[in-house]
């Protein structure tokens, strides 16, 4: 037994590390293999490369959907991502601090739109928007407000869920401390609260402008002509083409989302948080 | 700094109490410790003072002034948590500075301020470190600094030591003090351990399911108990259910005869101190009560060895004997015939049938 236990001990670990190796295979590769496409210089989508360009990098320019489609899904994304933190935050600090009748009942309400599927939730606000316009003559349908309400939704789950997570970490104490100091409430939250709570906050800004930034099929239902989003502006080109541009444009995209994210974990610790 | 006093202050919960109807008055410059086990409203007393939990009746009086509703940010006390309580994301000197910004004071005097108490509580080099920084004793310094540093007319201290490793807990312990002294600052303390309350305080208050059970010095508390309760949980001790005559003669339920001086007669709780028996080999002379017995148990202390002793009766009695020169002949082997003797004024007489928790008086 004594002889054969180190021997057992090296092949778990090997097991492990292969493991852990397919995990992250599974996870880079689809990463890996569309920013390498991105250079071919082959017309249409296949292996192995005849050579490599940048010149789909220039196409994207000549693609009037895309270059509006980032701005509009950039401005959708940022407005959701406030509007979603001012909703959210409040409602965290009462999910959390407060006791109340139905608390449970609004935790899972504001966590809902999580479990919802894109196309489901998509397809009932359009009907939802309908039914509102012909009452109300607002111009929701297809228009910048209706969309970014629907985004300010999918938005909400996140926020709440990050910022109570960094709500229930903090000692509860440190809040009496400050009043014990002569702090009012509104002072306490802005001068203790909020800035021990902040890598949760920061998280909460990074995550909802991913989710939003990339949402495709709730927004499907919800794009009118002449205003797209970038995921959809994708999707319409994929209809026609298959040459690399649209793997330059992922390319970009994932250059974006993981340049914000290293920024983003400079300030905060995101696996801290998350 | 003031004078603290509590006047018939009640918490209920639904139609319990956690704390009921306790009076107190804290002088000026004094520290007293609440002291008892957990659950007994020690720490809602101390947040009521705080403001932290709202009385359901009676009063807080801080100086001339009646905080009873007044909320916590406006009744200048300052406390130190359990957990300490800092602010993670400030440093140790903005933690402290946290206070007198809330009270407008000018920068140039704030810095003063900060630089004396850290210097006070020994962390002048410390000042810039963040909280996670420092070890448990300099954190709890900080928290310290940063409830004095605002001047509070009551200093509230929730079990300040708990969660420092033992040999600091005894430094800390004296440093608290001779701080508390210095500046005369009235202060209120919270804690389980009877050691440290002994330790520390002036004058104890000892509560027990929500009451007061009794207010006094170390020593009223270990040698004029009020009752059963008080008795038993500072300190160790004998007692002996019976009766007692006109004549001062106590007549335990299991035979013994005890002779113990005047009293009204009538159902007793007789109360006897191990340290005031006596044990020998030979019985003593001219002694009120000596009894013979057997040595079941014996355990060495260090500076006493605690014997417990069958009597005839059939009862035990504990006994405490100082370990003086060794080779003087003072220990006893186990199953040593021997006599313990006590004289009548070592016995403590009270009323007996009590509840254990039944208050007897909010006042020394």
């Amino acid at each position: 037994m004594g002889g054969a236990a180190p021997d057992r001990r090296w092949l778990g670990r090997a097991a492990l590390g292969a493991i852990v190796a397919a995990g992250y295979a599974v996870i880079v590769a689809p990463l890996v293999f569309v920013s390498w496409l991105a250079f071919f210089r082959n017309e249409v989508v296949s292996f192995p490369p005849e050579g490599y360009t940048l010149r789909w990098f220039g196409n994207i320019l000549d693609q009037n959907n895309f270059v509006d489609g980032f701005f509009t899904s950039l401005q959708v994304g940022l407005v959701a991502m406030a509007a979603g933190l001012a909703i959210g935050i409040p409602a965290s600090v009462a999910v959390a601090r407060r006791r109340f009748r139905g608390r449970e009942t609004v935790n899972t309400l504001l966590l809902l739109p999580l479990v919802v599927p894109g196309v489901v939730a998509g397809a009932a606000i359009y009907v939802f928007q309908v039914e509102v316009e012909v009452a109300t003559a607002l111009p929701l349908v297809a228009a910048f407000p209706g969309l970014v309400l629907a985004h300010v939704m999918i938005t909400i789950p996140w926020t709440v869920r990050l910022v109570t997570a960094s709500l229930t970490g903090l000692d509860p104490s440190t809040e009496e401390a400050a009043m014990n100091l002569g702090a009012g409430p509104v002072t306490t939250f802005f001068r203790v609260t909020l800035p021990t709570v902040r890598p949760g906050i920061v998280a909460a800004a990074l995550f909802s402008f991913i989710v939003s930034f990339g949402n495709l099929e709730m927004t499907l239902f919800l794009i009118g002509p002449g205003r797209t989003t970038l995921p959809i502006a994708i999707l319409q080109y994929l209809e026609w083409r298959i040459d690399p541009t649209i793997a330059a444009v992922s390319f970009l995209q994932i250059g974006l989302i993981g340049g914000a994210m290293l920024l983003t974990d400079r300030y905060v610790k995101l696996a801290k948080v998350i | 700094m003031a004078r603290l006093e509590l006047v018939g202050l009640s918490k209920r919960y639904g139609d319990q109490y956690a704390v009921r109807e306790a009076s107190l008055r804290v002088e000026q410059g004094e520290l007293v410790v609440l002291l008892g086990p957990s659950g007994c409203g020690k720490t809602t007393t101390l947040r009521m003072i705080a403001g932290f939990v709202e009385a359901t009746a009676g009063r807080v009086l801080l100086g001339d002034r009646d905080v009873t509703r007044l909320p916590p940010y406006r009744r200048n006390t300052g406390m130190v948590f359990q957990g300490y309580a800092l602010f993670p994301h400030l440093t140790a000197a903005d933690n402290v500075a946290f206070g007198l910004e809330m009270r407008r004071v000018p920068a140039a005097d704030r810095r003063r301020r900060i630089d004396e108490v850290l210097r006070l509580v020994r962390l002048e080099g410390l000042a810039g470190r963040l909280p996670r920084q420092l070890s448990g004793g300099q954190q709890q310094r900080v928290a310290l600094a940063r409830a004095l540093v605002i001047e509070p007319d009551v200093l509230l201290l929730d079990e300040p030591l708990s969660n420092l490793d033992a040999k600091l807990r005894q430094e800390v312990r004296v440093e608290i003090r001779q701080l508390q002294r210095r500046l005369g600052i009235t202060t209120v303390m919270v804690t389980h351990d009877q050691e440290e309350a002994l330790t520390m305080a002036d004058r104890l208050v000892v509560m027990s399911h929500g009451e007061i059970q009794q207010v006094g010095t170390q020593r009223d508390l270990y040698e004029r108990p009020r009752n059963r309760f008080v008795a038993g949980f500072v300190g160790r001790t004998n007692f002996f259910a019976g009766t007692l005559d006109a004549s001062g003669v106590f007549r335990t339920d299991g035979g013994l005869t005890i002779r113990c001086g005047a009293g009204g007669p009538g159902r007793r709780l007789l109360v006897l101190r191990p340290e005031k028996i006596a044990i020998g080999h030979a019985p003593p002379g001219d002694v009120s009560n000596s009894h013979p017995g057997t040595v079941e148990f014996a355990s060495y202390l260090g500076a006493v060895t605690e014997y417990h002793v069958r009597l005839a009766s059939g009862e035990t009695v504990m006994v405490q004997s100082a370990n003086q020169v060794v080779g003087a002949g003072g220990e006893m082997a186990l199953g040593a015939r021997v006599h313990v003797a006590w004289p009548a004024e070592a016995c403590l007489v009270m009323a007996d049938g009590e509840p254990d928790a039944r208050p007897v008086s909010g006042r020394p």
